[in-house]
């Protein structure tokens, strides 16, 4: 077996200095009755061509998102990725090491730690970030949770703009916690009003902006309010490439920031693994979860870092530690700081841009198909088109899937017990998607429709 | 006591980076991006952004030689011996990687249609099929990031069981005191009190203390095994069966799986529930702290309340069940995350698991536990083990043989920095005093544990002989940067770089 070094010499040599008879000797502690002699009635090992002939068969079966006009997002965004953030993400110093527990010998991922959380503060606008949570549900959910610690109180209000899996992730990490959740209904036209509802039982009110329908709402009366009555505004943010070009949740009042980083860096990967940005007000550090990187001197007085404020966590507080996350997403971040650096300031401005005059675009050109229209009045790359009242958008999706055009995603797949969401079809685009791929989708919906 | 011996501060192939913020130059972009037309405000609420982010500007090969400075700091699998244990740090194949980049698995959106996705259900299939098989257990919940996220998933599933049955005041979950910080702590998040069990001075559970504690008011125990003193629960079929007589669950944290792969069916030791790290038993990068997966297996009696989604076998396909409605009559206690599950990292565990085949896997566990015996049996006279042989897939000693010497565990571990080797664990478990754990994994050659054997026994001579400890207090002295300030960086947190900050 090729990852295995030993031959059978260096194992007797090993168990003659053990003074082992057996390799079955050294299991003696395991109950006899609970001992397999054999190895597990399933495949043999294979060669490198013939793994990757059974994997290329399963590759073969799937209609990649490349390979055809392409407007799906509805959370998840297809960015290109620049080359040289997959080469470097592959070094094995990156790639092969474990938390960065010695630091001396971890300068490498503590340092670009340090840079991503530092990145991420200015985008959200918010004055820090940890060092990443599993995803941007997962960061939701923590985010209801360290609210509820940082006010005591025990509601959670959940606007109809949040991605319904933030929504279903943190309705479930609540669940058990004695903290409430209130959900509103999905909200297509933003037009929900949260103002009244904010009470003083209030921990927090989440909302996503953009929102999951793609509407852009000013967030700084719903944060007036929300301080009035001693709640948290946390606001979701699901592509942060959308920071380039919208005014950050940090300058209209937001207490905690969480997103999903996977649009910069990562690709779609079926939707894991994902990257959980989460930022905060300095006066909350100490009830913030996850790991974070913070800079410190050596022993010769030289900059350097090291994990810190550990004592927040599961390893010293146990069950009363802020959260029992233990890992971080370390690779996913170093795949967004290394994007993000590569893009800088004024390339993540420019993409904004780009993704958000693409989105005009496709709406201008929709405007040749006869009974469908944008809802809202704002969005930024991605929008809820109304495809006319009898019309069931998941039926659409699945013709123009016929057509090889991977047309947006039906909001009933979020859903299914909402009727009135039926005729509605999530469209996204960004920098990937070319005039050609508008006018295929504008031609295929024409026709099915 | 700064050397100074180059004009420059860098040694050769250790070369001082700035951070990128250091490096910037407004207007300088390292991504060509098309020119776009005027921004219609309108679109935007009249929300578009005021003031500047403050992002530094880089071109590529700036950028590249950035991040390859960096990783250069850094010590991996790759570099050389990582024995740290309870954290399985073996080679990680880089077929898995290239597996993980075919195009026509990575680059798939999860809204995408189904009939548009069948290889990537499959990959999930495949995998969840070889999961269920190693473990003889009958369900596995794909979707859980890491272990602790699959810790908590599991006894997610217990709560909702004993709701379901009319059940909810078991509310005590049995953890015993050398177990992982993240057992109290999920516990903790499934609104669990946690009541701690004391370990023998043989390094496992005190079977008489948790029976003692078993009570209509417990949910579950959960336990590891093998345990975190790398030491296989001899009586956890006597453990199992008092859990279960008292109408409680057996949750079993699966860190070190890894040591028993094809050798036991975790089924056959009575288990209701246990995560699978792949990223250790089945070999994923770690990558710097994540990301990870933590499949759930679970049994029978937990199964319908796996959270969604899941995939079945519909007709002649697989279909991906993303609601309860369409659930088949299951009553799922929720969603732990968004979308399908850590994808990525179950490609390179499938690559993994189908080059190794179960005769490889059994192969696996087997050399990893004949490896941590080796190393117990050669340093066993230097340094003191913790408890008597044999040990599963790691080697756990204490902190006598460093007695007098002034020497400390982590002093010792820091002068191992300047040998060319990565520490092993330390302070952990907290059930022996200045542990010092390590993990050899089955991918290690002899020579690189005679090696690392004779180097160690060569520190702790130098120790016992006295006068060393200052010198092991400098250590390590050839790293990019020594011992930091971890007082400082806790008192004073500086957490982010600021403009105009002097770092």
């Amino acid at each position: 077996m090729r990852y295995l070094p030993h031959t059978e010499a260096d194992r007797r040599a090993m168990l003659a200095a053990i003074g082992a008879k057996d390799v079955d000797s050294l299991f003696r502690d395991v109950p006899a009755a609970a001992r397999l002699d054999q190895p597990i009635d399933l495949p043999r090992g294979q060669s490198e061509m013939e793994v990757e002939r059974a994997l290329s068969r399963m590759a073969a079966k799937n209609l990649s998102a490349g390979s055809v006009p392409f407007f799906i997002g509805a959370g998840l965004y297809r960015h290109h990725v620049p080359a040289s953030v997959d080469q470097l993400l592959t070094r094995g110093e990156f790639l092969t090491s474990y938390t960065p527990y010695q630091p001396e010998v971890s300068q490498g991922t503590l340092q670009y730690l340090f840079e991503f959380q530092s990145q991420v503060a200015m985008l959200t606008g918010m004055e820090v970030a940890n060092a990443s949570m599993y995803d941007g549900a997962t960061a939701c959910a923590e985010a209801a949770v360290m609210a509820a610690r940082v006010t005591k109180r025990g509601k959670v209000i959940l606007s109809g703009s949040l991605h319904p899996h933030w929504r279903e992730t943190t309705e479930t990490t609540l669940k058990y916690t004695g903290l409430e959740c209130e959900t509103l209904a999905p909200d297509p036209l933003a037009m929900e009003d949260l103002m009244g509802r904010v009470d003083s039982r209030t921990a927090c009110v989440i909302v996503q902006n953009p929102g999951f329908f793609g509407g852009i709402k000013d967030l700084r009366p719903l944060a007036e309010e929300c301080h009035a009555e001693g709640a948290l505004l946390v606001v979701a943010v699901a592509d942060p490439v959308s920071f380039g070009l919208i005014e950050p949740p940090g300058a209209m009042g937001a207490d905690i920031v969480v997103a999903e980083g996977q649009s910069l860096g990562m690709g779609l990967q079926f939707g894991g693994p994902g990257l959980g940005l989460f930022a905060t007000r300095d006066k909350y550090v100490r009830q913030m979860p996850g790991r974070l990187a913070g800079q410190t001197v050596d022993a010769d007085g030289k900059r350097g870092f090291v994990l810190t404020l550990s004592t927040r966590e599961q390893h010293i507080r146990r069950e009363k530690a802020t959260s029992n996350i233990c890992t971080n997403s370390g690779l996913c971040a170093l795949a967004f700081t290394m994007h993000l650096t590569l893009l800088g300031e004024t390339g993540l401005v420019r993409l904004a841009e780009l993704n958000h005059a693409l989105a005009v675009r496709l709406e201008t050109k929709l405007k040749r198909v006869k009974g469908v229209r944008v809802l809202g009045n704002s969005y930024f790359n991605e929008f809820a088109l109304y495809l006319g009242e009898d019309k069931d958008a998941s039926e659409v999706v699945d013709a123009l899937a016929e057509r090889g055009i991977l047309g947006g995603v039906a909001a009933s797949r979020f859903y299914p017990e909402w009727p009135e969401l039926r005729p509605i079809l999530l469209l996204a685009v960004t920098e990937t998607t070319t005039e050609s791929d508008m006018d295929a989708l504008v031609a295929a919906l024409t026709e099915v429709l | 006591m700064a050397e100074t011996t180059t004009f420059s501060g860098n040694r050769a192939l250790q070369i001082e980076e700035p951070l990128i913020f250091e490096l910037g130059s407004a207007g300088r972009v390292g991504v060509d991006v098309a020119d776009a037309p005027p921004v219609d405000e309108d679109r935007l609420s009249g929300l578009r952004r005021k003031a500047p982010i403050g992002l530094p500007d880089l071109s590529e090969p700036q950028v590249v030689r950035h991040y390859t400075r960096l990783s250069q700091k850094n010590y991996g699998i790759d570099t050389g011996f990582y024995p740290l244990g309870s954290c399985t740090m073996k080679h990680n194949p880089r077929l898995s990687e290239k597996m993980a980049r075919l195009p026509g698995l990575v680059d798939l959106h999860p809204f995408q249609p189904q009939k548009t996705v069948q290889g990537a259900l499959e990959v999930i299939d495949t995998l969840a099929h070889w999961l269920k098989g190693l473990t003889g257990m009958p369900a596995v919940a794909m979707s859980p990031a890491a272990g602790a996220h699959g810790e908590w998933c599991g006894l997610m599933a217990i709560r909702a069981y004993h709701d379901d049955h009319g059940e909810n005041h078991r509310r005590r979950v049995l953890v015993p005191e050398s177990a992982h910080g993240t057992n109290p702590a999920s516990a903790a998040m499934c609104g669990y009190s946690v009541d701690p069990v004391p370990a023998t001075d043989r390094g496992r559970v005190d079977v008489a203390a948790l029976k003692a504690k078993l009570g209509p008011d417990v949910a579950c125990i959960m336990v590891t095994n093998p345990n975190t003193c790398g030491l296989f629960e001899d009586e956890i079929l006597e453990i199992a069966e008092a859990t279960h007589a008292a109408g409680a669950f057996f949750y079993c944290d699966g860190a070190n799986y890894n040591a028993i792969v094809g050798r036991v069916k975790v089924a056959d030791l009575g288990v209701d529930a246990m995560h699978i790290n792949l990223h250790k038993t089945f070999s994923t990068p770690h990558g710097g702290g994540g990301p990870g997966a933590g499949p759930t297996v679970l049994s029978e009696k937990l199964a319908p309340y796996a959270p969604l989604p899941f995939v079945v076998h519909d007709g002649d396909g697989l279909r991906m069940v993303e609601h309860p409605e369409s659930s088949g009559g299951a009553k799922p206690f929720g969603r732990v995350k968004g979308y399908h599950g850590q994808f990525g990292v179950f490609i390179r565990a499938l690559a993994y698991i189908l080059s190794m085949g179960s005769d490889g896997l059994r192969q696996a566990s087997s050399d990893a536990v004949l490896n941590a015996n080796y190393l117990l049996a050669r340093l066993g006279g230097t340094l003191t083990p913790s408890f008597e042989g044999p040990c599963m897939h790691e080697a756990l000693f204490d902190d006598r043989f460093l007695k007098d010497s002034g020497v400390t565990t982590l002093d010792f571990a820091k002068a191992l920095i300047d040998e060319g080797f990565h520490p092993m664990t330390m302070y952990f478990p907290l059930v022996v005093h200045g542990a010092l754990l390590m993990e050899p994994t089955e991918t290690e050659s002899k020579e690189t544990l005679d090696g690392y054997v004779e180097v160690v026994k060569a520190l702790a001579a130098k120790a016992a002989a006295g006068g060393a400890a200052d010198e092991f207090k400098a250590a390590p002295k050839y790293t990019p940067r020594r011992r930091l300030d971890e007082t400082q960086a806790a008192r004073s947190p500086v957490l982010r770089w600021k403009p105009g900050s002097n770092a």
